[in-house]
């Protein structure tokens, strides 16, 4: 390259400023609570992802499951970020919002669906009783599994299923994050 | 399922990776309009985007997209001359102390408007001939000339002899 097309190459301009865009088709924030930094996301007034994974295999699953016009945009998700805020003070017991489960499998939806109804505030059930609940007596390993793999975490409280013993065995977002929110329930 | 096989990132991740690539580029094509190009480049984008059916190429798809939109405004501009006989109008200038090298940016503006865009594709977007023909609906090789005929007016005007 010679001396002048290198000039040309150097062109630095201030004052520039990142573009405006409407509301996303997946809007989502990354929001930072006393169990760690969360990805919360929202598409067509849903809530599709609520979640301890990092932003980039989030927002890329989101990309292909619901819409690549995914953005990042907090307004769309004041009404998540206050609801969790309360629910991890201990004043809110129960969410108040619209969940779509497009992130997953058939199998997740069956087991994650009904986990408001299938569990109560303040206590603990085993992976074998919500697969007697939903009618797959068998498949209490299966169950866990769909479990850990819950797009949408505190919303849809898989952290109130621990093992047989009662042992917590496991949770996204590490067994310290499901510890205190198992004790945030028992004395709120 | 179209659009799990195209694998499209998310929107978010082209804008946070260049961003300032179409606002440097929509300044250099657009001076005082570069803003406002950049804007309308990225809505148009962002409309466009799920109907891709490639994830190949997304920069120079976004390069292509500013340059067009940097046209569209230089056009609506002086609208009452057939295109052809337009002669080359200066971009309105902008501050010197935003464009250093302001002798090498007050002689790009004053070249014809297909030689000057095409060099900003070229060194500013850093695109190749494919690239920049592609952003001005033209053939690489038709690009190459207007680049080395820019650069030689500019050798001229600039006095410079680096070659």
């Amino acid at each position: 390259m010679t001396d002048l097309e290198s000039r040309l190459t150097r062109l630095s301009t201030t004052d520039l400023k990142p573009p405006v865009l409407p509301d996303a088709d997946v809007a989502y924030t990354l929001h930072d609570t006393p169990i760690g930094t969360m990805l919360l996301a929202i598409a067509y007034g849903r809530v599709v992802a609520s979640s301890f994974d990092d932003e980039e295999t989030m927002t890329t699953r989101l990309a292909r499951a619901v819409s690549p016009r995914v953005l990042r945009q907090p307004r769309p998700l004041d009404d998540v970020r206050r609801q969790l805020d309360e629910y991890l003070s201990g004043s809110r017991h129960a969410f108040d919002l619209e969940v779509d489960l497009a992130l997953a499998t058939p199998f997740q939806r069956l087991v994650l669906t009904d986990l408001p109804t299938h569990t109560r505030y303040g206590a603990t059930t085993t992976y074998g009783t919500v697969a007697a609940d939903i009618d797959k007596p068998k498949a209490a390993r299966a169950v866990g599994t769909a479990l850990g793999a819950n797009p949408v975490c505190v919303v849809l409280p898989c952290h109130r299923v621990v093992g047989a013993n009662g042992a917590l065995t496991g949770y996204a977002g590490g067994l310290d994050a499901k510890r205190f929110l198992l004790n945030l329930e028992a004395k709120s | 399922m179209t659009r799990e096989k195209v694998g499209l990132p998310p929107f978010q991740a082209l804008i946070d990776a260049h961003w300032l690539d179409v606002a440097r580029l929509a300044r250099a094509m657009a001076g005082q309009d570069g803003d406002d190009v950049a804007q309308r480049a990225w809505e148009k984008a962002y409309a466009a985007y799920p109907g891709l059916t490639s994830a190949k190429n997304l920069r120079s798809w976004l390069l292509t997209i500013t340059a067009r939109c940097a046209t569209d405004v230089h056009r609506a501009r002086k609208p009452q001359r057939p295109l052809d006989e337009a002669p080359p109008v200066a971009v309105d200038g902008p501050e010197a102390a935003v464009w250093p090298d302001p002798d090498l940016w007050r002689a790009v503006n004053e070249l014809p408007e297909r030689q000057r865009f095409a060099i900003t594709l070229k060194y500013v977007g850093d695109l190749d001939h494919h690239g920049v023909a592609a952003a001005l609906d033209t053939t690489p090789a038709a690009s190459r000339r207007l680049v080395s005929d820019a650069l030689a007016t500019l050798r001229t005007k600039l006095g410079v002899h680096d070659d």
